[in-house]
């Protein structure tokens, strides 16, 4: 409850200041009709008009809510081709395109992690490795991924691979950057007498690697993933605008920019704002039940 | 055998090259250890009394010299798990309980489950930790930790405990009391044991044998045999004789010093 407080101050300190820029940036074309049409608009008309516009420049946080509501919950229960009367998702439902950014968030998340992980053990335990990989791996993070992202997809389609796995690559390839970052420093955490100890009981590399390293660099894998799976979700969605995709929060986000439908574009980054948190959220449960099951918080 | 020593060093030297020039942390040490001996090694920073330590576990390689463990060379030695050395600090695994810390050199070097689970529990009686197998690191008093640390170096049976300061992070109550437990474990044990220490009455109410040290070059400045009794209550350190061994271990730090 005390931490409620605060929170809900701060979400209704937002609301009131994006009431205020609605009216401040949704004003003059209001204005522009009413002079095009010859009349006298009052302020009170301005105001109530900024808040309902169909194509807004920015939309009230009350018209983002509706269409957040008709696009999900609306739609599928109660749409023609929402789920309960065509028994599957309606292509129109961000619940449908969500599942589909999400799926492609999920598969590049894993393949990113898995390979972070692997390069961050061949960084730590050879020495050419770590000489050749790291700066690939940070210059591969230098390139705008907006850049990129259309020549994989060209590439892998021109091998016949399209849909998912092109946007799962792009995915991992934001992704599995934080893991190596994270899983080399934690792997290089433990100190040179802990290294000496496992010498001392003459411990091979393998066993210093699953005794030791492994389990040191677990909070460092975490914070990671954290920033990862957050990566992955944008890699995701940049995957989906270069293809014409359609389908997934990215196309929905394209299709509104081309008609002007900011209300839907807006309603998408909130589904994508809500599954990044989602998914930090639960990677942070994960997280406190792994370290507390492994006696490292309390 | 019995009369073999069981560590042997013979002109032993090291020599750091570092970017200053060579660094000579130890110089023409010569010094054997006999079976069930309690040496300590004491001496300012920079002495070369942790690198001896380092170089009998086959941490440090030699630059000059000869070195042997129970005969053998001490990578050899230490093949055949003939030491355990306890660090400056506990260095427990946080993500480990403490019959598991103890454990972890037992599972590297493949012994049986079974056998694992004896020689913990048997441990840690040893070092009075039995009722507290289950607890995490975290949950243990610093002294405690240090006992534990004790007992996973004695878990595999090594004749010979190397001690790097193992005290030094203690405050001065705990530390007369694991001062006054490592004497009955050592005779229970009869363990050969090597003592870095920084402190004057630790070594000489621990050890049968004093090695004060000097630096630059790390070197032996004066070996002082102890001629306290075996059986040594903590108000030993009162006596006659106990002062006058302090006088002298003193009086070599301080010779070392000068001529430094």
């Amino acid at each position: 409850m005390s931490r409620l407080l605060p929170v809900l101050s701060v979400v209704g300190a937002i609301v009131v200041l994006w009431y205020g820029a609605t009216i401040w940036l949704n004003a003059q074309w209001t204005r522009d009709q009413a002079a095009r049409a010859g009349v006298e608009v009052s302020f009170s008309e301005v105001v109530a008009q900024s808040f309902n516009q169909d194509r807004p420049v920015l939309p009230a946080p009350h018209q983002v809510a509706v269409e957040l509501y008709q696009s999900t919950v609306g739609e599928e229960l109660f749409g023609r081709r929402g789920i309960v009367q065509s028994g599957s998702l309606s292509n129109r439902s961000l619940i449908y395109h969500g599942w589909v950014t999400i799926s492609a968030t999920l598969l590049g998340f894993a393949m990113g992690t898995l390979a972070g992980i692997l390069l961050a053990v061949g960084i730590v335990h050879n020495r050419a490795m770590d000489m050749s990989v790291r700066p690939w791996a940070i210059a591969s993070q230098t390139i705008p991924i907006l850049a990129i992202a259309p020549m994989i997809i060209v590439v892998l389609n021109s091998i016949g691979l399209s849909g998912l796995i092109p946007k799962a690559i792009i995915s991992a390839y934001l992704s599995f950057f934080p893991v190596v970052v994270g899983m080399v420093k934690g792997q290089r955490s433990p100190d040179a007498m802990q290294l000496d100890q496992l010498r001392t009981y003459s411990a091979s590399q393998l066993q210093t690697f699953w005794k030791l390293r492994l389990p040191a660099s677990m909070p460092y894998l975490f914070a990671s993933l954290k920033v990862g799976v957050a990566a992955s979700l944008v890699g995701a969605i940049v995957g989906e605008l270069p293809t014409g995709a359609v389908a997934g929060l990215g196309a929905r986000l394209l299709s509104g920019s081309y008609y002007g439908q900011t209300v839907q574009i807006w309603a998408a980054l909130f589904v994508a704002a809500i599954v990044a948190a989602t998914l930090v959220g639960i990677i942070g449960v994960i997280e406190r039940r792994t370290l507390r099951a492994m006696g490292m918080a309390h | 055998m019995t009369n073999a020593p069981v560590i042997q060093a013979k002109g032993l030297g090291l020599t750091f090259q570092t970017g200053d020039g060579p660094v000579h942390a130890l110089k023409d040490v010569s010094l054997s250890v006999a079976k069930g001996e309690f040496v300590s090694f004491i001496g300012p920073s920079g002495c070369g009394k942790t690198t001896f330590l380092r170089c009998v576990a086959a941490l440090e390689e030699p630059t000059e010299g000869s070195l042997t463990v129970n005969g053998m060379t001490p990578d050899a030695a230490r093949r055949v798990r003939a030491y355990g050395y306890v660090f400056q600090a506990a260095g427990l695994y946080p993500w480990r309980t403490i019959a598991g810390n103890v454990k972890l050199p037992l599972e590297i070097m493949g012994f049986s489950r079974q056998e694992q689970q004896d020689r913990v529990q048997k441990v840690l009686e040893l070092v009075d930790l039995a009722s507290f197998g289950k607890k995490f690191p975290w949950q243990l008093s610093g002294g405690m930790q240090q006992r534990a640390s004790i007992a996973r170096a004695l878990a595999f049976d090594a004749d010979i405990l190397l001690m790097d300061e193992p005290f030094g992070a203690l405050d001065e109550i705990v530390r007369d009391h694991l001062n006054e437990e490592l004497l009955k474990l050592w005779a229970a044990t009869g363990n050969t044991t090597l003592f870095v220490t920084h402190s004057i009455p630790e070594a000489v109410y621990l050890s049968t044998r004093i090695v004060v040290m000097s630096p630059r070059p790390g070197r032996i400045a004066d070996v002082i045999d102890s001629p306290l009794p075996k059986d040594r209550p903590l108000d030993i350190r009162d006596s006659r004789e106990f002062i006058e061994i302090a006088h002298r271990v003193r009086e070599g730090l301080r010779a070392g010093h000068s001529d430094a």
